[in-house]
């Protein structure tokens, strides 16, 4: 049964903690996800749960504690935000390479600098060529059901992959709001018990973690990490159906609000969705067709299905909470765009960018953006690519 | 799924390469035969020996097998004739060639 | 703990398989052999190892040096991976996912580069948690797997790649960092510095009471490297001899706290005597450098005495 409670985005995360009780759990703490080690901490002391908390000098060792945990056979995890991201991410990759399916909560902070505490993905979005599953959530409800599923999806034979669930600083991680919380046991009974097959603490069975390898092998290697993050889409969205089957809810790759017919959509991940979608109703009702398409899962990148999503509309807004420093726009605007291409579809795209350091990204924010998609799907002029949202000029914008 | 390491080479499809470059076995650098590198050749003088075995534990590649407190004569598949154990011997009982 | 018997402990299954690719005469796999010969017939290990020539030589895919579990991970963290290792283990027993009598030692490898230098803070955090482990620095005074460059822990005026002689430079100005004091400064239960004498006794007491003290404890290990200090691989045995006969290298432990000196060189022998073994102090011997001498001689000695003193106190 679904309880109903009031949470913000941080502690439905370390309540989820708490249920799954994973094995190891080193952790530095950094604003905004300082919350996560500390509420698991306190869980520990007051023994409602019992994992092995290691209280690293650093997030780089708590990635690479976690990496030593995970391949001796414990399920491990770590939590982090921003600049703590950046410290590990050498280890991002070891993780990855070495094919060690440890799960990291993310609380998106921007990176440095100036120093800034709020929210923006440039932390994940630096990381996303890491070999790390990427799921993203909207508030602190798919916070919590997308960090239950993602030990299932991590630990799957055809995956053994790293993944990284991640959630808004403070919008998403501090704003208390409504959730429902599913029961221990069915938490734990979804995740499941953690056997991997080999492991370094498995008697009379030693393994080696970690070579030197050739060129002759490396390359195969590397590839044999793009295969199973390939197969990882298939996996997402079973543990996806699983999870909306137990518990009634989620989505797998995306969700597509109101796209089915829509003229104009809005391809956003994160918190912003909700004020797309708020946008989005309000046009309706001016009789225009808007829609939201909210990116869940970034990595893998779902390419062919984002193209088939976008391919009855006339134009697409591409909604970047990154900037990318090279003067082509931010991630998501240079991936979507080229899978709309490489699948043939040719509709137009517009890039922006927003939210950056925390700047809000509000309602009339995205009614707007959708007018310029109007405009620019009815030929109109001066349509800007790779926009700031609300920047500041002296020509204004 | 425990590795051997025989049924894996330079030229093998990525198919048969184990997953994160993990070897699930221990021990199986001893197909690498280093003796090849070797220049100078260590030989064992059986009868000059006393057992002090003062040259075992000089061995950067422990190739001086040693069974119940006897060492035996050396493991030329993998010995670099580095030398070490020439100078550790007090009985003149190991000659590099 | 039982007495010590060479034949015996030489008896004991190998643990590092040959067939590595580190070069002839190397003092650190000299090192891995006794530190791992310490541990006691029926325990097992898992093996931690920082990137350097260690690394790269015994696990060099797809052949594993290695008897025991091992893991690689990244150059700096040595100390971080393997206190996730040893804390899996404790999670594992608790859990009931390992069996009772099932004991597992931890034990990480890193040269003075990944040691003393890029994996300071990691080694640092690692050993004030108190894990259950044993870090052991197989220090060679440079950083060799690059080739031969400066680390916090070459002697001063060593010649090495980055601090070269040449007319306007006689190698590295400083001096060392006295690493195995830092440590001890970590208030962890067995800290030891050791290097290779005749019988091994010395690195085998100290490698065994590092494995079975419980907690965090620290080995450093002088492991000459032929390459970087330049003399012939025969040599090694007379080098480390030389090494702590001249008090450049004293044996010692910090036992609970407790400083104890293991070997006092019954005469102590003047530092040209390890100097002029190795052709990275080459130019020291030049008519006109006879003051750089006196002022290593006078570091050493200044150190020597600083230990004998917390050794006595």
């Amino acid at each position: 049964m679904s309880r109903k409670d009031r949470m913000s985005g941080n502690e439905a995360v370390a309540y989820a903690i708490r249920q799954v009780n994973p094995d190891v759990m080193p952790a530095f703490p950094i604003t905004p996800s300082t919350e996560i080690p500390q509420l698991v901490s306190t869980y520990i002391a007051n023994g409602e749960m019992d994992t092995e908390f290691i209280p690293v000098e650093s997030e780089h060792s708590s990635m690479s504690a976690a990496v030593g945990a995970e391949a001796a056979g414990a399920r491990s995890m770590t939590a982090t935000s921003s600049c703590g991201l950046a410290l590990m991410w050498e280890e991002l990759l070891v993780a990855a390479s070495n094919r060690l399916p440890v799960v990291l909560t993310l609380v998106n902070r921007t990176l440095s600098g100036p120093i800034n505490i709020n929210c923006d993905h440039s932390d994940s979005m630096g990381a996303r060529d890491t070999g790390w599953i990427q799921i993203y959530a909207e508030n602190n409800q798919e916070a919590y059901d997308n960090f239950i599923q993602a030990f299932p999806i991590a630990e799957d034979e055809r995956v053994h992959l790293p993944v990284m669930v991640c959630q808004d600083g403070f919008i998403t991680s501090h704003a208390v709001q409504n959730i429902l919380l599913e029961e221990d046991s069915d938490v734990k009974e979804f995740v499941g018990e953690y056997h991997p097959e080999e492991y370094l603490l498995n008697p009379g069975r030693p393994i080696a973690v970690g070579p030197y390898a050739v060129s002759n092998y490396s390359m195969e290697a590397k590839y044999n990490q793009e295969a199973a993050m390939i197969r990882s889409k298939e996996v997402i969205k079973e543990v996806a159906a699983k999870f909306r089957e137990k518990f009634g809810r989620g989505f797998d790759l995306f969700e597509e609000y109101r796209c089915e017919d829509a003229d104009y959509i809005m391809l956003i991940m994160g918190s912003a969705s909700g004020c797309a979608k708020q946008a989005a109703d309000e046009l309706r009702q001016q009789g225009v067709k808007a829609g939201v398409l909210k990116l869940r899962v970034f990595r893998p990148f779902p390419a062919e299905e984002i193209a088939s999503a976008l391919s009855k509309c006339k134009a697409v807004a591409v909604m970047d909470r990154c900037e990318s420093y090279n003067g082509h726009g931010g991630p998501l605007s240079c991936e979507v765009p080229a899978a709309l291409f490489m699948n043939g579809i040719n509709t137009k795209v517009i890039n922006y960018v927003y939210g950056l350091a925390g700047r809000d990204f509000t309602v009339s924010n995205a009614a707007e953006v959708f007018g310029e998609l109007k405009d620019a799907a009815g030929g109109g002029q001066n349509i800007r690519q790779c926009r700031y949202v609300g920047l500041r000029t002296r020509e204004g914008q | 799924m425990r590795t051997d390491i025989s049924n894996i080479n330079e030229q093998s499809p990525c198919e048969d390469l184990t997953e994160g470059l993990m070897i699930f076995a221990g021990g199986t650098s001893k197909d690498f035969k280093t003796g090849e590198w070797r220049v100078d050749t260590p030989v064992f003088d059986k009868e000059k020996c006393k057992q002090c075995l003062l040259c075992a534990p000089v061995c950067p590649d422990g190739c001086i097998p040693v069974h119940d407190g006897k060492r035996e004569d050396f493991d030329m598949d993998h010995c670099k004739g580095c030398g070490i154990c020439e100078k550790a011997c007090p009985f003149g009982a190991i000659r590099m060639e | 703990m039982a007495g010590y018997n060479l034949k015996d402990v030489m008896s004991r299954p190998e643990r590092l398989a040959p067939g590595h690719r580190m070069c002839a005469g190397c003092g650190a796999t000299i090192g891995v052999r006794a530190v791992l010969r310490a541990l006691h017939e029926g325990d097992r290990a898992v093996i931690g190892n920082a990137t350097g020539c260690l690394e790269v030589s015994s696990f060099m895919y797809p052949y594993t040096a290695w008897e025991d579990s091992y893991i690689h991970n990244a150059f700096e963290n040595a100390g971080a991976t393997l206190s996730g290792a040893e804390t899996a283990y404790r999670a594992l027993k608790k859990r009931g996912r390992l069996p009772e009598d099932e004991n597992y030692k931890f034990i990480t490898f890193g040269g003075d580069g990944g040691t003393y230098d890029i994996g300071f803070q990691s080694l640092s955090g690692a050993m004030e948690r108190g894990h259950d482990m044993v870090y052991v620095c197989y220090d060679n005074g440079a950083y060799m797997n690059t080739g031969i460059q400066r680390s916090s822990a070459t002697p001063r005026f060593a010649d090495t790649t980055t601090t070269p002689v040449g007319s306007a430079s006689n190698g590295k100005l400083q001096s060392r960092k006295d690493l195995s004091a830092i440590i001890a400064e970590h208030n962890v239960p067995y800290v030891a510095q050791t290097t290779f004498t005749r019988d091994f006794k010395d690195i085998h007491v100290k490698s065994e009471k590092a494995i079975y003290t419980e907690g965090a404890a620290f080995l450093n290990v002088l492991a000459p490297c032929p390459r970087g200090w330049r003399y012939e691989t025969s040599e090694l045995m007379k080098i480390c001899q030389l090494a702590i006969d001249t008090c450049y290298w004293p044996m010692f432990e910090v036992d609970h706290g407790s400083w104890r000196l293991t070997y006092e060189p019954k005469t102590k022998l003047p530092i040209e005597d390890f100097l002029r073994e190795q052709g990275r102090f080459k130019h020291l011997f030049k008519p006109g450098n006879e003051d750089l001498i006196v002022q290593f001689q006078e570091e050493v000695d200044r150190r020597w005495e600083d230990l004998l003193y917390r050794c006595n106190r």
